[in-house]
């Protein structure tokens, strides 16, 4: 039911949900979260923004994520969309929406998404600043707000 | 069996994959770590902290003590930090 994606080149977020809605009056709900490219990190100006991912692990741990927010709420579609390669600041990397019949379904099943994303997706962001390219670094912060999910089950 | 290496893994060790017979001996991810690490200085660079290296056989994460297999693929690399 959600679909999952993975792709280099960008994506419209209205025609996202123009297509989640297409036909159909049972959707209350409809949540979107996209991910974009900051123009600075740690205080430092980013150039540009590269992603490599593992393709095919990717797609497992996506669709493993969405089969698993369809397990614990009353969901009524969705899109997982995730961009891969060399991206700037200001361009999206991630999209997240999730249609419902209510909104706290449709709410917690997107930060779910995301925060499961964050920590179980491989991709890997490395960012070109003036003083060269860095991989990012796991945060912290993002594990736990992982974790969080895994004591609600 | 398959290897896979990515992010600074794959900077480190200086290719993205490999094909290897699975070495006499080395029956679990741990071993296969403690293995690759004597492999020469970049494979040791790569695996020098060990807390931060994540494994998935068959793109699943496994922890050290999974079993492997002659043909599984096995993919190391840091905390992910898509999203």
């Amino acid at each position: 039911m959600i679909e999952v994606r993975i792709q280099p080149h960008d994506f419209d977020v209205a025609a996202e949900i123009d297509r989640l809605r297409a036909g159909r009056t049972d959707i209350g709900a409809l949540v979107t979260f996209t991910g974009l490219v900051r123009d600075m990190a740690g205080g430092q100006p980013i150039a540009a923004m590269t992603l490599e991912h593992y393709p095919a692990m990717a797609l497992r741990q996506l669709e493993t994520i969405a089969r698993e927010a369809e397990g614990r709420w009353p969901l009524l579609g969705g899109t997982i969309i995730h961009r891969h390669g060399r991206l700037a600041p200001g361009d999206q990397i991630v999209l997240v929406a999730i249609a419902s019949a209510h909104r706290h379904a449709a709410f917690e099943a997107a930060m779910f998404l995301m925060d499961w994303l964050k920590t179980k997706a491989p991709f890997w962001k490395k960012e070109e600043g003036g003083d060269g390219a860095r991989w990012v670094a796991a945060r912290a912060e993002d594990d736990a707000a992982a974790g969080r999910w895994l004591r609600e089950t | 069996m398959k290897l896979l290496y990515f992010s600074w893994v794959r900077e480190r060790i200086g290719r993205d994959e490999e094909d290897l017979a699975l070495p006499a001996g080395v029956a679990t991810v741990g071993a296969l770590l403690d293995w690759l690490a004597t492999r020469g200085p970049g494979y040791a660079a790569a695996l020098a902290d060990r807390r931060a290296i994540r494994v998935a056989v068959n793109q699943d994460y496994a922890d050290e003590s999974h079993p492997l297999a002659p043909h599984d693929e096995v993919a190391l690399f840091p905390p992910v930090t898509g999203g």
